[in-house]
């Protein structure tokens, strides 16, 4: 979770990128703590890809600044910065041409690691991420399917050990199954406890459920940067309202949690037994379809009623 | 179908020849690759960072690809002189097209996602260029070798023309021949050459790209070793000659000369007719054929080498004509007739030496000489429908100005139309066009239509002994029996085949005959 008492490890000031006439990505500022997990999220085209790439000099921006603790990226050669700083793309972009593991293993060759150490950390990597390197190691990108070759993505992202990771819709080419399973791996992933992370996708639930905070941007403007709670019950404007429209229920089942809803619980209630940060949306699922006890109308009708006075006690 | 024995006896004949050739081709061909990848694939690299320049490099290297091979091998030659030079130079300009397209097309073939995530990972540029995209587009390049290669191995025929070797020798000396065996005994190496080339190249293209990229290693290697084959050594000797590919074939040419004098010791290259004298005058080689009457000969400082053993037949010129032509224009005999007897060898020398080297127009040439003499008449203006005569000569100066005169001639004297068509080739092409009736007319020479044309035994020659009137009367006689073509009066001079040297040179080295080239050369 964010330490907002350390120094920003990423801070964007006045971020401004043309091309031709109008601007891809207008004034945008933001600052990131370490092991903060950022998602820029806004429909197709808005910039969130340019604003990323901005981050790491694959875009060189016309007004503004990019720093990473606190120094100027500009004062590091491009390539001596991305190798510092995870990347993943939707289209994964492996090296056709290498193996998995020579693809795992390409950043750490070029900051020149030692080779056992190397073959160390790819083979634990690759185990992290199920796919056991003796199976898959010496495999090429075309044997793999989608989820496995964005799993490679992203062990070829972490194989440096990178404080700062930089996604762009990793989970966006994956059918839906694959899609729920990758994303619940990539919370769960130890590896990425505590990095910081920039994350880009168009998809509102995968944002709420990964985020620390949002930046919803419309057109190259943010329009709103704040936590999902923040976004859902303190709109900014019509936009960032309208935006979540359709969603807007799960997202708040999924945005308010036990520890929201417990004052307005009946006294003695199970639910008063599960963890305060669970989200009412996990809590219904479990009094639905939990294994041991059989389906609880008493237990979700309470439920349902303290989250409707819960809702309407938050200003909206 | 005697042609199959006769190649093979021809090859066993010539085998250390055809050896050499085949080695000089691959030598040839090989160097020139590896030059256009050592030059196109960098290009190629670098027209992808800057695409905007792709489409002018592309389009110089496509029209360079148009200019005919043998066009671009004029060019080349007053800068280079002859030689491998030209040829690889050439070569290497054919090559290069196919091998820039298929660097860009290859690269941009790669995957845009797989260069931004190499680059986003932190390769360098020049990382991202020879890890990524030149190994992934290595298939495609190899495509653009292969093309390169067939091409190659197909224009290095020409080498032969600027003395480079390779196997276009037989092949031109057979087309300058009509010596269809001679012919195929070069195509047929040069065509299995193409298709091994092709084929090797294809079964690599096939490999993967990971397999590619040592391949490409091993062909960096190779290329060069094969060019070296080129450069194996060549036999030394005091003397180089250079000849035309008709020369070094035609009995009355190079194996009638060393029969009667020896020169044995006299190691030839073969090249391009027209680069025969400039070979001569830059001292590429020392000795070369040539026609007694060239205007170069004057201009170049060379020196005829006297033949004491009158091994070349006399050469009078004389227009060569259908027979229907004067039946059906009688008028026409008497205006013909009025340059009988009127060029001498100087005269004639001179007339060469101001288109060959002043390059003045041959009409121009003929108009002066016409007027100096008396006989020029303006044209008559043009009848319609008036009946056509077709003037053809052989590709080379003095046939030009002999056509421009006879069709200067008739133009003022009658009212017929004339067309010429100047440039046929060789003798055979201009025989068989007037056989045909493409043409009326051509200036043949009297020792051309006794050794190619009539081939008579040696029984025969030997009662000719070379006397031109008795030469002269035979031919006209055969001709006459054998084709129904009509010999008319000689011209006056006789252009004969001779060999010449330097002047300077023939003079320190005390030749001035060919027997005297002989006892310097077996000495
Ligand atoms: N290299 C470029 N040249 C021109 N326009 C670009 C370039 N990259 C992106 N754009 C434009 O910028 C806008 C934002 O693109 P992008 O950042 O990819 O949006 P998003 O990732 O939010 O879908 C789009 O309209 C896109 O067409
Ligand atoms: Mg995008």
């Amino acid at each position: 979770m964010a330490d907002s008492a350390s120094a920003p490890i990423i801070r964007a000031t006045g971020l401004t990128k043309r091309y031709g006439p109008h601007a891809v990505v207008q004034d945008v500022s933001f600052a990131l703590h370490p092991g903060e997990t950022l998602v820029l999220l806004g429909p197709s085209g808005c910039g969130k890809t340019t604003l990323l790439r901005l981050l790491n000099r694959l875009v060189e921006p016309d007004a503004g600044t990019v720093e990473i603790n606190g120094q100027d990226v500009r004062r590091q050669q491009p390539e001596e910065l991305r190798r510092g700083i995870g990347y993943v793309i939707q289209q994964v972009g492996l090296l056709p041409h290498y193996s998995v593991a020579d693809n795992v293993a390409v950043v750490p060759r070029l900051l020149g690691h030692a080779p056992a150490a190397i073959e160390a950390r790819t083979a634990a990597l690759l185990r992290r991420l199920h796919l056991p390197p003796e199976q898959y190691a010496a495999r090429f990108p075309h044997e793999l399917s989608g989820g496995q070759q964005q799993r490679v993505g992203l062990a070829r992202a972490l194989a440096a050990d990178p404080p700062i990771i930089l996604l762009d819709e990793p989970f966006g080419a994956l059918d839906p199954v694959t899609r729920t399973q990758i994303r619940r791996d990539f919370r769960e992933l130890e590896e990425l406890r505590d990095k910081t992370i920039v994350l880009v996708t168009h998809d509102v639930t995968e944002a709420f459920e990964l985020a620390d905070r949002i930046m919803l941007l419309d057109a190259g403007r943010v329009q709103q940067l704040g936590t999902p709670r923040e976004l859902l019950f303190q709109s900014a404007n019509d936009f960032v309202r309208r935006f979540f429209a359709a969603e807007r229920l799960p997202l708040q089942l999924r945005t308010l949690t036990l520890a929201d809803v417990q004052p307005f619980l009946p006294p003695g209630s199970q639910l008063r037994e599960l963890p305060a940060k669970l989200p009412v949306h996990d809590a219904l699922e479990q009094l639905t379809s939990g294994p041991k006890r059989p389906p609880s109308s008493a237990g979700v009708g309470a439920l349902m009623h303290a989250f409707e006075q819960a809702l309407q006690a938050e200003p909206v | 179908m005697k042609t199959l024995p006769e190649l093979l006896t021809f090859w066993q004949t010539q085998a250390g020849k055809l050896g050499e050739q085949t080695l000089q081709h691959i030598g040839l061909t090989a160097a020139a690759l590896l030059l256009a990848v050592v030059l196109g694939v960098p290009l190629g690299l670098w027209l992808t960072r800057r695409p905007r320049w792709a489409p002018v490099v592309l389009g110089l290297a496509g029209i360079l690809q148009t200019v005919p091979s043998i066009a671009l091998l004029g060019f080349l030659i007053p800068w280079l002189g002859i030689g491998p030079k030209p040829a690889i130079l050439a070569l290497l300009l054919y090559s290069l097209l196919p091998i820039i397209r298929n660097t860009v097309t290859g690269i941009q073939g790669v995957s845009p996602a797989v260069v931004e995530a190499a680059r986003g990972l932190g390769f360098t540029d020049w990382q991202v260029q020879s890890q990524v995209e030149l190994p992934l587009a290595l298939p495609v390049l190899f495509a653009g070798i292969r093309t390169a290669a067939v091409i190659g191995v197909g224009v290095a025929t020409l080498a032969a023309y600027v003395a480079a070797g390779g196997l276009g020798e037989f092949i031109f000396g057979g087309i300058a021949l009509n010596n269809p065996v001679m012919i195929l005994a070069g195509a047929l190496p040069a065509a299995a050459l193409a298709l091994a080339f092709d084929a090797a190249l294809a079964g690599l293209q096939r490999l993967d790209s990971r397999r590619l990229v040592g391949v490409g290693k091993v062909l960096l290697v190779l290329l060069p070793l094969l060019g070296g084959l080129y450069l194996l050594p060549r036999a030394s000797s005091k003397l180089q000659a250079g000849f035309s590919p008709e020369f070094v074939g035609r009995a009355d040419g190079l194996p009638g000369l060393r029969r009667a004098y020896g020169l044995r010791r006299l190691p030839s290259v073969v090249l391009a007719p027209a680069l025969v004298y400039e070979a001569a005058r830059n001292a590429d080689v020392d000795v070369i054929d040539g026609y007694s009457t060239d205007g170069r000969i004057r201009a170049y400082g060379l020196q005829v080498l006297r033949d004491d053993k009158r091994v070349f037949p006399p050469y009078y010129a004389a227009p060569v004509v259908r027979p229907a032509l004067l039946q059906a224009h009688p008028e026409l005999r008497p205006v013909l007739a009025q340059l009988t007897g009127l060029l001498t060898d100087s005269a004639m020398t001179e007339l060469n030496y101001r288109v060959d080297y002043l390059h003045q127009q041959p009409r121009a040439v003929a108009e002066a000489f016409l007027r100096q003499r008396g006989l020029w008449r303006d044209p008559r203006p043009k009848v319609p429908g008036a009946a056509v005569v077709r003037l053809g000569s052989k590709i080379f100066a003095e046939q030009y100005i002999l056509v421009e005169m006879y069709a200067a001639l008739i133009r003022g004297a009658t009212d017929l139309s004339v067309e010429t068509k100047t440039g046929l080739g060789g003798t055979t092409i201009c025989f068989e066009a007037l056989r045909s009736g493409t043409i009326d007319m051509y200036p043949e020479y009297t020792g051309t239509g006794l050794q190619v044309l009539l081939q008579p035994s040696p029984a025969t020659l030997d009662s000719l002994n070379g006397q031109p009137a008795a030469v002269f009367d035979y031919v006209k006689q055969e001709f006459r029996r054998r084709y129904k073509l009509e010999w008319l009066p000689p011209l006056g001079f006789n252009n004969t085949y001779a060999l010449l040297m330097r002047q300077r040179q023939a003079r320190e080295l005390g030749i001035g005959s060919l027997s005297e080239l002989g006892q310097y050369l077996g000495r």
